[in-house]
């Protein structure tokens, strides 16, 4: 008891912290940084004195219930284990058919697709600008007649679907609309997500069409279409993930992926939308590094900055909107080419680190993929890591088991206060549209990824088997999935097909439509389902918006 | 005193992967080097006309999708169509490339080029 009083009372005042920290400070200490992934200071240790100003119930509460801090299900994984959900998607259709229902044989219980560039940037695979990407880095479509290949056989009503498509989400979400149809399943039992989260384009992923104006209107149409017809899809994926990789810090990952969120809440109110009927379906999708604690922490106090500036800025009444749901995906970043069996034991750790943060889906990667898309062994080691995580380690028995350490504790403020000083900054400039335009995110983050390509190449950062632990002349012998010729060959006939044996004055009264929405005021999401259904292709919708809205052009910078 | 080096840092492609192109252009800026960047999303004729009315020394292109295999040949193609024969072109290495060797490269490339 004594005890317990002495350690309290001088973690509150402070002054027997600093005493100690003077004897450790006379001790021996290695010649390194003790700084975070990110490049943040941390203590020696941390004390009561350092969360003296927490205070429970208003700053962490109980899991399900407001400030969510510690989670958001009363129950977390006693009652549902997070979804494991591989992304994938390679080559033609028929592959990742193939490869998703392997995944589902495997386990795995959510789908994840992965589209190749030309689908991602709105052009058909017999465009010139699809040459030789044609099923590089994910599943080529260009008609509904490819979307129904992917989903052959996969009853649309008994799983969810995430897709990661962002400039052309509203058709991708149209053509699955039509999948459904074809199965017999109605749009309002389809569940799944579309990335469509074109802000974090314009500021790091770099794969956006339009400007960002007629951008925001796309997806405030997407979001009111959806509240009706299809309500349990998520609308947008606010991403941090292309942030972090793109060489941000943890808390500007954080920050710049919140505003963003905020954004699009301020767009759907602007839009003439009550703020409950959209943001519930609103989640988000977070990057998992190495520094095992700073990431609890920023899942931690991703939460809680979204359910407080929900309630309380912007009215939101429906718990369902305070809460933030997200999906992880482990750092593709902190992945290493030499060695690559240590990225098992990386993706490991960052799994850990997204489940006591309290993740909603997770993504393992594959130890192959800094080299290349992920082979089918490479993948079923990823997965098993989690569920050892799962069923093995423990760790979901308890909920948000790192609640009350000081340190977690302490870090959690710091990535709010943090946050909210970046939130000023964005203010200041005019809002997330403006600080884009302004090139303030982008110069951010090059920064942050200079400063730490730098620190990895005076040693300063250590990355084992990279600059320090180097097997020299180690020759790398893994199984590596390429892509020939073979799947543009497949997609350009099929394409062939599809537009000899479509019905020609459909699909042009269909595109019509679309115009004449994009040009006026009307909900463009209809005339997306009407333009799939007669299986005009996506090039030709996405097209017919270019005329129309323009293409963006960013400002080249760096730091 | 030798002239200055320029380079293009491009980035062809449809991909946005252009973490590594900035890093490297700051690398050879501050290897005392003039950086020229091109930006997203370049086509290969887009490439090559920068590089001629910029009147680089370098081209060094940052590709992180599949399609090296088309736009390197590609741009190799169209400076010879236009009888530019004193550039050097590069692609941005691999992943994990210690940015110093990136500068020492291009450096002694350059160096063996103007001598020649």
């Amino acid at each position: 008891m004594a005890d317990t009083d002495t350690t309290k009372k001088a973690g509150v005042a402070g002054k027997a912290k600093e005493a100690w920290k003077e004897k450790a400070a006379a001790s021996r200490q290695r010649d390194v940084e003790f700084t975070s992934v990110s490049g943040e200071e941390v203590d020696l240790l941390y004390a009561p004195g350092d969360v003296a100003d927490l205070d429970y119930d208003r700053d962490l509460g109980f899991p399900g219930e407001y400030p969510y801090t510690r989670g958001v299900r009363h129950n977390m994984y006693r009652g549902r284990l997070w979804t494991m959900r591989q992304f994938s998607g390679f080559g033609t259709p028929e592959d990742s058919n193939k490869r998703n229902k392997f995944l589902l044989e495997h386990g795995q219980t959510g789908l994840s697709v992965a589209f190749d560039l030309p689908t991602i940037m709105g052009y058909d695979s017999d465009h010139e600008r699809a040459e030789g990407e044609v099923g590089v880095c994910g599943v080529a479509i260009d008609s509904l007649r490819d979307m129904e290949t992917l989903f052959d056989g996969i009853p649309l009503d008994k799983v969810s679907t995430s897709m990661t498509i962002n400039a052309p989400a509203a058709v991708l979400l149209a053509m699955y609309i039509c999948v459904g149809e074809g199965q017999g399943v109605d749009s309002k039992q389809l569940r799944g997500t579309i990335q469509n989260d074109l802000l974090k384009e314009y500021i790091a992923q770099k794969t956006w069409i339009f400007p960002p104006t007629p951008s925001m209107r796309i997806i405030t149409d997407i979001m009111q279409y959806c509240a009706t017809d299809v309500p349990q899809w998520n609308t947008i994926s606010v991403s941090g993930y292309h942030i972090r990789e793109a060489g941000s810090t943890a808390l500007q990952e954080l920050a710049f992926t919140l505003a963003d969120g905020f954004a699009y809440v301020e767009a759907g109110i602007a839009a003439g939308m009550d703020v409950d009927a959209f943001a519930p379906r609103l989640s988000f999708f977070f990057n998992s590094h190495l520094d095992f604690f700073e990431e609890v922490a920023k899942f931690r106090a991703a939460r809680r900055i979204w359910a407080t500036d929900m309630r309380e800025k912007y009215g939101a009444k429906d718990p369902r909107s305070w809460l933030l749901r997200f999906h992880t995906q482990t750092a593709g970043c902190s992945l290493t080419a030499p060695q690559p069996f240590n990225n098992v034991v990386r993706t490991a750790l960052e799994a850990l680190a997204a489940v006591m943060g309290g993740t909603q889906s997770l993504h393992t990667n594959s130890m192959d993929e800094s080299l290349a898309l992920p082979s089918e062994e490479a993948v079923h080691v990823a997965l098993r890591t989690q569920q050892v995580i799962a069923h093995e380690s423990g760790v979901p028995n308890v909920i948000d088991p790192l609640g009350g350490s000081y340190y977690v504790e302490a870090l959690t403020n710091r990535m709010e206060e943090g946050c909210r000083d970046y939130f000023d900054k964005i203010e200041k400039l005019g809002g997330v549209i403006p600080a884009i335009e302004k090139g303030f995110f982008q110069r951010d983050i090059a920064k942050a990824a200079f400063k730490y390509q730098r620190a990895i190449e005076e040693g300063r950062q250590v990355i084992v088997g990279v600059n320090k632990y180097v097997d020299e002349g180690e020759e790398i012998k893994i199984e590596l999935l390429k892509i020939g010729p073979e799947a543009a060959k497949r997609q350009r006939r099929v394409l062939g097909t599809v537009r000899n044996e479509r019905d020609d004055a459909a699909v042009k009264s269909a595109l019509a439509g679309l115009r004449a929405a994009a040009e006026g005021t009307d909900n463009l999401m209809p005339h997306f389902v009407q333009c799939s259904r007669v299986y005009a292709t996506e090039g030709e919708m996405i097209g017919v918006l270019r005329e129309i809205f323009g293409e963006y052009r960013e400002p080249p910078i760096y730091w | 005193m030798p002239q200055r080096i320029r380079v293009l840092v491009a980035k062809p492609g449809l991909d946005g992967h252009d973490r590594g192109a900035k890093v490297v252009a700051s690398a050879l800026r501050d290897g005392g080097m003039e950086v020229i960047y091109t930006g997203l999303h370049q086509t290969p004729e887009m490439i090559v006309n920068a590089a001629v009315q910029e009147d680089v020394d370098v081209v060094a292109m940052s590709i992180l999708s599949g399609a090296h295999m088309t736009m390197f040949p590609r741009v190799l193609e169209l400076l010879k169509e236009k009888g530019v024969d004193d550039v050097i072109v590069t692609g941005l290495f691999g992943p994990g490339t210690d940015t110093r060797d990136i500068v020492t490269y291009i450096r002694e490339a350059v160096a063996q080029k103007r001598g020649a």
